[in-house]
């Protein structure tokens, strides 16, 4: 199972706030290609992804039990 | 280094109280910046914002900033405080304040957490204008964000 976290505008646009995955090994782009073939979730090449809260690469690889979060460009402060 | 120095909140932010903890015997200036919410920008009036957060990643990347200010400028203390939900107009989203011995170090250091927040906290604003609403996305402008990342390392100076 692979936790996948979408925020801000993400959220907003998919209305979904959270995805449970049932997968195994893959790599942030394998993760990627599924959110938009199975959950048509458009985007994804221009947000940052954390596993765990570290950021992450796209060659990066998921782990089963990972949570995934896919963060739109940050604008705080 | 201490937890407490770095958080996110949903209530209103005490300025002193940020300030209260970096005070020290060591110190000899203490710079505090306060970011707070502005009316217009570029011609369009803001009703109010509302700050989402991950907080537990945010957090955690607020220490790793401290951390990197504390290694670039080992004699100084940090604190930072960023505010979530919805602010008003003037309402105080981000306080940073840095102890230093001297001002100058204290005054580089406060710039340079206020720069790496705006790059790697995942921390997002939506506007409220008049006439509509909009995410934020990449206002430090010193970021190439279209390309796809934040510059997560630090250390662009």
């Amino acid at each position: 199972m692979i936790q996948v976290l979408l925020f801000a505008e993400l959220q907003e646009k998919t209305g979904k706030a959270k995805i449970k995955l049932k997968a195994g090994h893959m790599t942030v782009t394998e993760l990627k290609d599924v959110l938009m073939d199975k959950y048509g979730i458009k985007q994804l090449d221009k947000v940052m992804v954390a596993i765990n809260e570290d950021y992450a690469e796209d060659e990066d690889r998921i782990q089963p039990g990972d949570t995934v979060a896919f963060l739109p460009p940050v604008s705080g402060g | 280094m201490e937890n407490h120095l770095f958080e996110i909140v949903e209530e209103p932010i005490q300025i002193e109280k940020v300030i209260a903890k970096v005070v020290r015997r060591e110190a000899g200036a203490i710079t505090t910046f306060i970011g707070t919410v502005r009316e217009w920008t570029k011609g369009r009036r803001t009703l109010y914002l509302k700050y989402e957060a991950y907080v537990s990643m945010a957090e955690k990347m607020l220490r790793q900033v401290g951390e990197e200010v504390c290694g670039k400028w080992p004699d100084v203390k940090i604190a930072i405080t960023h505010r979530i939900g919805e602010l008003q107009i003037s309402d105080t989203a981000v306080v940073v304040a840095v102890s230093a011995p001297h001002r100058k170090e204290a005054y580089a250091a406060n710039e340079y957490a206020m720069e790496r927040i705006k790059q790697i906290v995942p921390i997002w604003k939506k506007e409220h204008w008049e006439d509509g609403e909009m995410w934020i996305g990449n206002q430090s402008e010193t970021v190439s964000y279209a390309e796809g990342k934040p510059i997560i390392k630090g250390d662009k100076h």
